[in-house]
């Protein structure tokens, strides 16, 4: 474990599309088994924050990232940093909810698969506790075999999890996991990760305000690229220091 | 109120227009009918099944058709991996404005605009005066004429190279509908690039992959000139047995009896029929691309 409490720091983490800075100087540490929420209008670079935690921005040609993200106090960015291994232990649920053309079973598979676990009976049990953590395996455990494709939204959302689980990370990115669901489906995705925080460090990006409310412990305004305040959940949505903060969770602008 | 030569102009534009679409709806009719009635009648199992007889002027093709499947086997064979790991190469790998792709892209699409004749004479100039006679003086010591003169390989070889742009344009096209977020959903897991290009970007791509092959045979099926000099023969008695004998093909077939038969005229009707497999066998191939490359599109809407 880390030694200063915080399981990822970011010192002046910036990072410029060609010439558009999208994240200027942002610092911010992670509790482990916490959940923090990343708020703030389109395009004030949360989502951007949140994808080079795993270095998800690498692949995008222009992008250029400066600073330190600090995960177990290994800087990620460091030449000697293997991605694929950050990857396993900062695993990402992203917004539209994209299980492969493949089965529900092979669809969870997929990660323990690629780490060369190809033992039938150790899949299976990978694939249920897996399921199981994502409380899915109720719904799905008789057919296992259909296509991931073939299930609803919110349960395409849930077999997402189940599959980041699969591998074992010790964090969870997620990027507006619940925006595509109806009510009763985003409900559930709330209730899992109030239950997942326990055995991980959650952090999510929402623009849903009471979703931030209900779901974190922490929460970080974004606005323009920077981090204009960052407290718990609580003081955030009832006494923020900043005025920004304030117009923005009351709902005056983004 | 418009005058009389405006109104008639404004007639005659659409008009004019309408005739001009009509003329080539005319055109194919016409050459598919007359193909259809001239060959329909010679048609037979024993036309298809059949060697040629009494000097051309009478028996079958099979050895032509035979000749021709295996052509664009062996093309398929070596032109489709080549063109789906160049595609790979150029939608995965280089970097969009690298200097190196943009050499790729730019030799793809000057290699699709050269005519075919002139991939002919390369196939005679490289694969057979500099590559067949070096491996008879390997092989050999040069005294047996093996590989130093036309066959079937070395036509599909070249018949490869003519199709190259059209495999490695289409699997193109099917890697990038590809979703991004799948690609993103397996790098995120932990995979490798090539583990992500081989588990789930060519899973996705495979009917693009199909597309570009079938267009390929296509392709390959109906060309005359590459083979020219490179592999096929007037007449054999009997069908290739290995990659350094000659073969019958369709396309060259119906050159060799409109033009070089002793008596045309006796040959009509197998000329006719002999038009018509080709016509029904690129056609077929055409059309189950056009609807492989349909589906891929509305995937890739989706």
């Amino acid at each position: 474990m880390n030694t200063n409490g915080y399981k990822i720091r970011t010192i002046n983490l910036s990072l410029s599309y060609g010439s558009k800075l999208a994240l200027n100087e942002v610092s911010l540490d992670i509790k482990p088994n916490h959940v923090t929420a990343l708020i703030g209008p389109s395009g004030c670079g949360k989502s951007t924050f949140l994808r080079a935690l795993n270095r998800m921005n690498d692949l995008i040609d222009d992008a250029r990232t400066s600073g330190e993200v600090l995960v177990d106090n290994i800087n990620v960015y460091r030449d000697d940093v293997d991605v694929v291994e950050l990857r396993k232990k900062v695993g990402m649920i992203f917004q539209k909810s994209n299980p492969f053309p493949k089965s529900i079973y092979d669809n969870v598979a997929y990660g323990p698969r690629i780490n060369g676990i190809h033992d039938t009976k150790t899949l299976a049990e990978i694939v249920e506790s897996s399921l199981e953590r994502a409380a899915l395996w109720d719904e799905v455990k008789d057919d296992l075999k259909k296509s991931g494709l073939a299930l609803s939204g919110g349960q395409q959302q849930r077999l997402c999890i189940a599959r980041a689980l699969a591998v074992n990370p010790e964090v969870l990115l997620m990027d507006e996991p619940a925006s595509a669901l109806d009510p009763i489906a985003t409900a559930k995705i709330e209730e899992l990760i109030y239950e997942l925080k326990s055995n991980y460090t959650i952090v999510i990006v929402t623009h849903n305000m009471q979703q931030a409310a209900r779901v974190s412990d922490l929460t970080a305004f974004f606005y323009l690229g920077k981090i204009i305040e960052f407290n718990d959940t609580k003081t955030i949505f009832t006494s923020p220091k900043e005025k920004q903060t304030e117009d923005y969770v009351t709902g005056r602008f983004g | 109120m418009k005058t009389l030569r405006q109104k008639l102009f404004g007639l005659s534009v659409p008009a004019l227009s309408a005739l001009c679409a009509f003329v080539i709806v005319l055109m194919v009719l016409l050459i598919i009918g007359d193909i259809v009635l001239g060959g329909w009648g010679t048609l037979s199992w024993e036309f298809l099944s059949g060697v040629p007889k009494e000097g051309m002027t009478a028996g079958g093709i099979y050895p032509a058709i035979f000749g021709t499947f295996l052509l664009v086997v062996i093309m398929s064979i070596v032109g489709v991996p080549i063109g789906t790991i160049t595609a790979i190469y150029l939608s995965e790998y280089a970097s969009q404005r690298s200097i190196l792709a943009r050499v790729v892209r730019f030799a793809v699409n000057t290699l699709a605009g050269v005519p075919a004749i002139v991939f002919g004479l390369f196939g005679l100039g490289f694969f057979i005066q500099f590559v067949g006679i070096r491996m008879d003086q390997v092989l050999t010591g040069g005294v047996q004429l093996k590989w130093g003169q036309p066959n079937i390989l070395w036509a599909s070889l070249t018949m490869a190279l003519l199709t190259l742009p059209v495999v490695i344009v289409s699997v193109e096209e099917a890697i990038r509908a590809v979703p991004r977020e799948l690609r993103e959903a397996s790098l995120a897991l932990g995979a490798t690039k090539w583990e992500t290009i081989r588990k789930v970007v060519l899973p996705n791509s495979i009917t693009g992959i199909l597309t570009g092959a079938i267009l390929a045979v296509s392709r390959g099926a109906g060309e005359v000139a590459p083979i020219l000099f490179t592999g096929a023969a007037y007449f054999l008695p009997k069908l290739p047995g290995s990659l350094s004998d000659q073969f019958m093909e369709l396309g060259y077939h119906i050159y060799i009896m409109s033009t070089q038969s002793p008596d045309v005229e006796a040959t009509r009707g197998i000329q006719y029929a002999t038009t018509l497999v080709l016509l029904v066998l690129t056609f077929t191939l055409n059309f189950a691309a056009v609807f492989l490359r349909y589906r891929i599109r509305m995937k890739s809407i989706r």
